[in-house]
């Protein structure tokens, strides 16, 4: 592949805030190993397994998206977008006493820091810009914690787009900030009774939603889920956290390559960007890290690749928590979201191939994670987010290690659950 | 021996009525009856669904069916087991349809031989694509004798329409209008274009109208489209704990054949 450009003149730019020459000047993958086929699929994982319904709109999808995004307009609406409103780059932090803790070197890149909380938002700024060129009016989508709601809903005010939102129920009553901050910004949040009223359950709703409506609506998928081109816009979408982290790695330590990158991962479209331009750089150990749950063998868990099987949900052929019967099984973690059954195409064949390890953390330890990066280093971290940092506790790291944690989102949301919790 | 499918559309032009309900539902075991009940008050053609638990081309009413069929202990092995002998009962074509999942997991191939060694006629599978289909599944249904019906939209372009016409088998499902199942719209949301247009395309294969059918007039309305009509989220909803099965069945169909 062709290596990601890093000179000293661009650090400059980069020091004054100006993203390097474009996120989009992706590199040319010569090696397709971890890349998406034509047909969308990613190994044996992936493709589009939609109903006729859905045919017209995902087929217009996947035959512009590439010419769109590739496009020298889209590209500077995008990265005039991500500098000036989203607030990128987000900065790569050294975590000094957490390092000093675990007796490595430990760097946090700063998700938790752009507009509204979480990388969510570097996703639909993409899609509500896609959206526009494709003509669309109306925009859907799915949320589990809330926080691609809010990021959908965001955007939308921004650009004066309808805007609604499907929202487990339980989801609803357990991440209600988010829901009145989606509410204010003029979305319609629907809640959703069926099945286990999370995440799966508001994605089913949300792909009803599109077949009814199949001329005038966009759907903003939140993760590297659902049908191509879903799974690798949403990635490309994602892909600037690499982008910066191999810049600003170089500058600050000399290499753009780590020892490793861990992320949490439930669709895993924080670890999907995260690992995007490390892919093909086989000597950076890439770990997503899986809700646990209770524990992989007490059933109530999230933790898809530990516990699942090749299926079809969601369009998507991908690792799925199912029973013999094919019927897919209740998630559950402590953190609305990773509540899901399945996780996207590329990370089950990432896990297939061994390309990336995937761990899994309990939401005991996660708690312990979020109050440690707390104490240590004054960030209080998204739930999700402190997946990544409980696997912390679990590989062997040396001194000279870098290790880079994605910290996809801000503890702000989740501050009942610590107050209720931890008893502050 | 030769497809019923085949043999309806060869020997009954138009007013063909179609069925769907979900096996397992209202109760475990009604499957048998429902099918000899809906031969014997004169349906042409069952669609036995599948239940699975996340049905997203789906309304509200087989949502409910399918998650209830669930808890009562409906699967695709217990399913076979109930339509073990229903060849020796009734003689109506029969169709499987559901989700690719729980097909998939079953086993495509063991799937087919199945529902060839039982007497079902064909599967409709809304979820595998065409492409798919064509690609990893079409010699498998083939080898026995199964019919895959596809399905089509108001939105379905011209050239896909031909390329569904070709590879499907048995009819083709054209969905009335953009939605899931049981969306309630009216006769006058129908797009009568788009009717008029596939009823002058000359497809090889007959055409049946579905999505949106409940009841007389909109089963009648369709049929001057296409060689008939499909009615699911009505027939679902049309159970009642109070009645039998045998009053339920008998009731809705004459409210849609016989009626005035």
């Amino acid at each position: 592949m062709r290596k990601l450009k890093i000179n000293k003149e661009e650090y400059q730019i980069f020091g004054i805030k100006k993203l390097p020459s474009s996120v989009f000047s992706l590199p040319t993958f010569l090696n397709m190993k971890y890349q998406v086929n034509e047909k969308g699929y990613y190994g044996e994982f992936g493709g589009a397994w939609i109903p006729e319904m859905m045919y017209t709109n995902i087929d217009e999808l996947k035959c512009r998206y590439l010419e769109i995004i590739e496009s020298e307009e889209f590209k500077k609406e995008f990265d005039l977008l991500l500098r000036d409103y989203v607030g990128r780059p987000s900065p790569l932090y050294f975590a000094g006493r957490l390092s000093e803790h675990y007796g490595t070197n430990i760097y946090l890149k700063r998700e938790d820091l752009n507009h509204t909380g979480s990388h969510k938002l570097n996703n639909t700024i993409g899609q509500i810009l896609l959206a526009q060129k494709l003509g669309k009016t109306r925009i859907i989508a799915e949320t589990g914690a809330g926080q691609h709601g809010v990021a959908t809903a965001t955007v939308c005010a921004l650009k004066g787009l309808e805007c609604i939102v499907y929202m487990g129920a339980l989801d609803v009553s357990r991440q209600e900030p988010n829901v009145k901050k989606m509410k204010m910004l003029g979305a319609m949040v629907v809640p959703v009774h069926s099945g286990n009223k999370t995440l799966k359950d508001a994605t089913n709703e949300a792909m009803r939603d599109w077949i009814n409506n199949p001329e005038d609506t966009h759907y903003i998928i939140g993760s590297v889920v659902g049908p191509h081109p879903y799974p690798d816009m949403v990635a490309r979408f994602q892909s600037v956290i690499s982008t910066e982290m191999k810049i600003q790695l170089k500058e600050q330590t000399g290499s753009e390559f780590p020892t490793r990158i861990l992320a949490c991962v439930g669709g895993g479209s924080n670890a999907a960007g995260a690992f995007y331009h490390f892919l093909d750089d086989e000597q950076v150990e890439l770990i997503g890290v899986e809700a646990a749950g209770k524990g992989i063998e007490t059933g109530e868990t999230a933790a898809t690749l530990a516990v699942g099987t090749p299926g079809v949900l969601h369009a998507s052929k991908t690792m799925l928590m199912q029973n013999a019967d094919g019927q897919i099984t209740e998630p559950y973690s402590i953190s609305a979201g990773l509540d899901y059954p399945g996780i996207g195409p590329l990370h089950a064949h990432l896990h297939k191939t061994g390309r990336a390890k995937f761990l899994s953390a309990t939401d005991e330890v996660v708690l312990q994670s979020v109050l440690l990066l707390t104490q240590k280093e004054g960030i209080i971290p998204a739930l999700e987010s402190a997946h990544a940092l409980a696997a912390l506790e679990k590989i062997a790291m040396k001194p000279e290690d870098v290790n880079v944690i994605n910290l996809s989102g801000s503890g702000s949301k989740d501050m009942e659950t610590y107050l209720d919790y931890f008893g502050y | 021996m030769k497809n019923r499918i085949n043999h309806l559309f060869e020997t009954k032009k138009e007013n063909i009525l179609s069925v769907y309900f979900t096996a397992g539902f209202p109760e475990l075991n009604s499957t048998v009856e429902i099918i000899q009940q809906l031969e014997k008050n004169g349906v042409d053609l069952i669609e036995i669904g599948i239940p699975f638990s996340d049905p997203t081309a789906d309304g509200p009413t087989i949502q409910r069916s399918s998650e209830i069929a669930l808890k009562n202990g409906m699967n695709l092995n217990l399913l076979f087991e109930q339509l073990q002998h229903i060849r020796k009962s009734v003689n109506i074509p029969l169709i499987l349809m559901g989700y690719f999942n729980p097909v998939y997991q079953f086993g495509i191939t063991r799937f087919c031989e199945k529902c060839a060694e039982i007497g079902i006629d064909g599967t409709i599978l809304p979820d595998l694509p065409l492409d798919e289909f064509e690609q990893e599944y079409k010699p498998v249904f083939q080898q026995n004798n199964l019919h895959i019906i596809l399905l089509i939209t108001p939105q379905t372009s011209e050239k896909r329409i031909r390329q569904i016409d070709e590879a499907g088998t048995g009819f083709i499902y054209m969905v009335s209008s953009s939605s899931t199942t049981g969306a309630g719209k009216k006769v006058e949301d129908f797009q009568r274009s788009y009717f008029e247009r596939i009823k002058n395309s000359n497809l090889k294969n007959p055409q049946l109208i579905g999505f949106g059918i409940s009841d007389k007039e909109t089963f009648e309305n369709a049929c001057k489209y296409a060689s008939g009509a499909i009615i699911g989220s009505a027939f679902v909803k049309s159970f009642q704990p109070e009645y039998s099965i045998e009053k339920s069945v008998s009731d809705f169909v004459k409210g849609i054949i016989f009626a005035h």
